[in-house]
């Protein structure tokens, strides 16, 4: 499961590149040539800034709810997609993360729980399989017992049967 | 990850919580039995000074009313109000078709007595007469005990209504997150007191044989843990705090150990905790989900719901052999089964037609009785006496409790003034 090249290797790049231009320098254009790998290191500063700057926008502009369909614990596709937003802006910062999960009304209460926990270890595995660290992650199931929309139809249990990253 | 702390909490929040007002649950009776018996409960006279603390015949009237058996006759079709056997004409009560007749009379010299007897009306025989006594604060559980000696004398089975009941309420609060309470009540729904307020869920509430004790799920540290609580005293204790699920206590018939499902280790698993030891013994060991253990009254084996098959069945686990054995085949959710002290009747979830009702199954001649016909029923809760099953359900779209006899032939529902009510608990029967 590799959905993720893309977000990784452009900031590994920058760097290489900046550790080539400094080791380039001879003895005699030493000065030239700390300036110059200062100025690219400071380069890469800003590009990585403005990379993290933009993977922050990109996953606050997905949410941090992903649904699912009912008694189900497979991540869907559009779930996949917000996921991958969150999990290339994981690549980057060290933060731990926890991931609340929700079922709809029907079925036992505490059935219920044992599916919430399914969805949120769900999402845990594929962060995982995608190079987050399981240490980072915690997953915890309310069940049924937190409910976004009241009442009962399918339009109000699709967006109850979620995972809540937090 | 053996985390295991036992760590005392202090009590001051739980005994102020029980001097808090709690909403009165009422009742509705929905449904009557075709057969039922016909017993006049004339008004008991008052001994005492001033007006009695509590209407002890009217108690007693609505109680074996609830039971579905009894069809009491209005007071108003009363040709008298007899208190005592030589006030009694019992033509006059044939008359009306009564089949018994309870009188009593009710005095207070510091504790509140009540002496009753009770008559049939056909053979113009005494049945049995009682003495009932104690705190004047406590008159409507001394009309429950009298209930309870009625409705044995009568039916043969002992009555249990002088029981209590817990159960969960949810109130919408603010910022998206709703207030849970866990609420005591009498078994008519009466006297509510506040065990637990909490901005965070509050679940699967469960009683000690004793009585005098409960466990249950509470959210409060952000994270579902178990804890028990004295109710005399109020007095908590956190038994569980470990990684993912901490859900679904259960006390075993001997008081020494609890059920409860643990994903620790993995998948949701059912495990035994010794209240004494603290030792953790786990019992299922499977990938899929295992939860919601209930035992079997004689201790030597547990039921519990698993997906294992693909979709959630009722299973038992026998503890000597550590042999897994499915119970449940009719419908594809069979769930969260409780068993009555029979041993033989089990009552569960099942799902019809994409609804959930609560079922009965049999044990012995293995048969599958739908009980209900409301949708969305759950969390049903059985009778002490194995008569009557509480559950929760949904009424204009709220949550409610409900009851409905083990013969479905009895229905009422305990409506809430206010929020949604759930997970109710029936209590063993009470020592004093």
């Amino acid at each position: 499961m590799k959905y993720l090249p893309l977000f990784g290797k452009v900031p590994a790049v920058l760097f290489a590149v900046s550790l080539i231009v400094a080791c380039s320098g001879s003895d005699t254009q030493e000065d030239d040539g700390a300036a110059a790998a200062a100025a690219a290191a400071r380069s890469a500063d800003q590009a990585s800034a403005l990379e993290l700057e933009r993977l922050t926008q990109a996953a606050a502009a997905v949410g941090n709810v992903f649904y699912f369909e009912y008694d189900s614990s497979a991540l869907t596709p559009e779930a996949v997609q917000a996921l991958n937003a969150h999990i290339a802006l994981l690549q980057r910062n060290d933060r731990n993360v926890r991931l609340d999960g929700h079922t709809d009304e029907r079925g036992t209460r505490e059935y219920n729980m044992a599916l919430g926990e399914r969805r949120a270890n769900s999402v845990r595995d594929y962060m995982a399989a995608n190079g987050i660290s399981t240490a980072r992650i915690e997953s915890v199931s309310y069940g049924e017992e937190r409910p976004i929309a009241y009442g009962s139809g399918e339009s109000n249990w699709a967006q109850n049967r979620r995972v809540e990253l937090k | 990850m053996n985390r295991l702390s036992a760590i005392l909490l202090t009590t001051a929040l739980a005994l102020a919580a029980l001097q808090a007002r709690a909403q009165n649950l009422t009742i509705e009776i929905t449904q009557g039995r075709d057969d039922p018996t016909v017993i006049a409960v004339s008004p008991f006279a008052w001994k005492g000074a001033g007006t009695p603390p509590e209407d002890i015949a009217a108690v007693v009237d609505s109680d074996l009313s609830r039971s579905g058996q009894f069809n009491p006759v209005p007071r108003t079709d009363m040709l008298g109000w007899p208190a005592q056997e030589s006030e009694v004409f019992y033509k006059d009560w044939r008359a009306i078709g009564s089949e018994y007749l309870l009188i009593g009379r009710v005095s207070q010299a510091g504790d509140l007595r009540v002496e009753y007897e009770l008559l049939d009306v056909v053979r113009q025989t005494k049945v049995y007469s009682g003495v009932e006594s104690g705190p004047a604060a406590d008159a409507r559980m001394i009309a429950h005990r009298v209930a309870d000696a009625v409705y044995e004398k009568i039916t043969g089975i002992r009555g249990a209504f002088a029981t209590k009941l817990v159960y969960v309420s949810a109130t919408r609060g603010t910022g998206g997150k709703d207030n849970y309470r866990l609420t005591i009540a009498d078994s008519d729904g009466a006297r509510p007191a506040i065990l637990l307020d909490s901005r965070e869920p509050i679940l699967a509430p469960t009683w000690a044989p004793d009585g005098k004790q409960i466990a249950y799920v509470s959210f409060e540290s952000s994270r579902p843990a178990i804890y028990r609580q004295e109710l005399a005293t109020g007095r908590r204790e956190q038994l569980t705090n470990f990684k993912g699920l901490n859900s679904s206590p259960a006390w075993s018939p001997d008081g020494r150990s609890l059920a409860m499902v643990l994903s620790k280790d993995g998948s949701p698993d059912v495990y035994i905790m010794d209240l004494v030891s603290r030792q953790l013994t786990r019992i299922t060991d499977h990938y899929a989900i295992d939860t919601e253990p209930a035992w079997m009254p004689d201790g030597r084996s547990l039921l519990f719901t698993s997906d294992r098959g693909g979709r959630p069945q009722i299973y038992r686990y026998d503890l000597g052999s550590g042999n897994v054995q499915r119970v449940t085949f009719e419908g594809n959710y069979n769930a969260r089964a409780r068993v009555a002290q029979d041993g033989r009747n089990v009552v569960m979830v099942h799902q019809q037609n994409g609804r959930f009702h609560i079922a009965l199954l049999d044990l012995v001649s293995k048969r599958n009785y739908v009980l209900t016909s409301t949708e969305l029923d759950e969390s049903p809760s059985i009778a002490p006496n194995g008569s009557m099953v509480l559950y929760a359900t949904k009424y204009a779209d709220r949550g409610i409790l409900a009851a409905v006899s083990v013969d479905g032939g009895a229905k009422f529902r305990l409506p809430s003034r206010e929020g949604d009510v759930r997970e109710p608990a029936w209590s063993p029967f009470l020592t004093r």
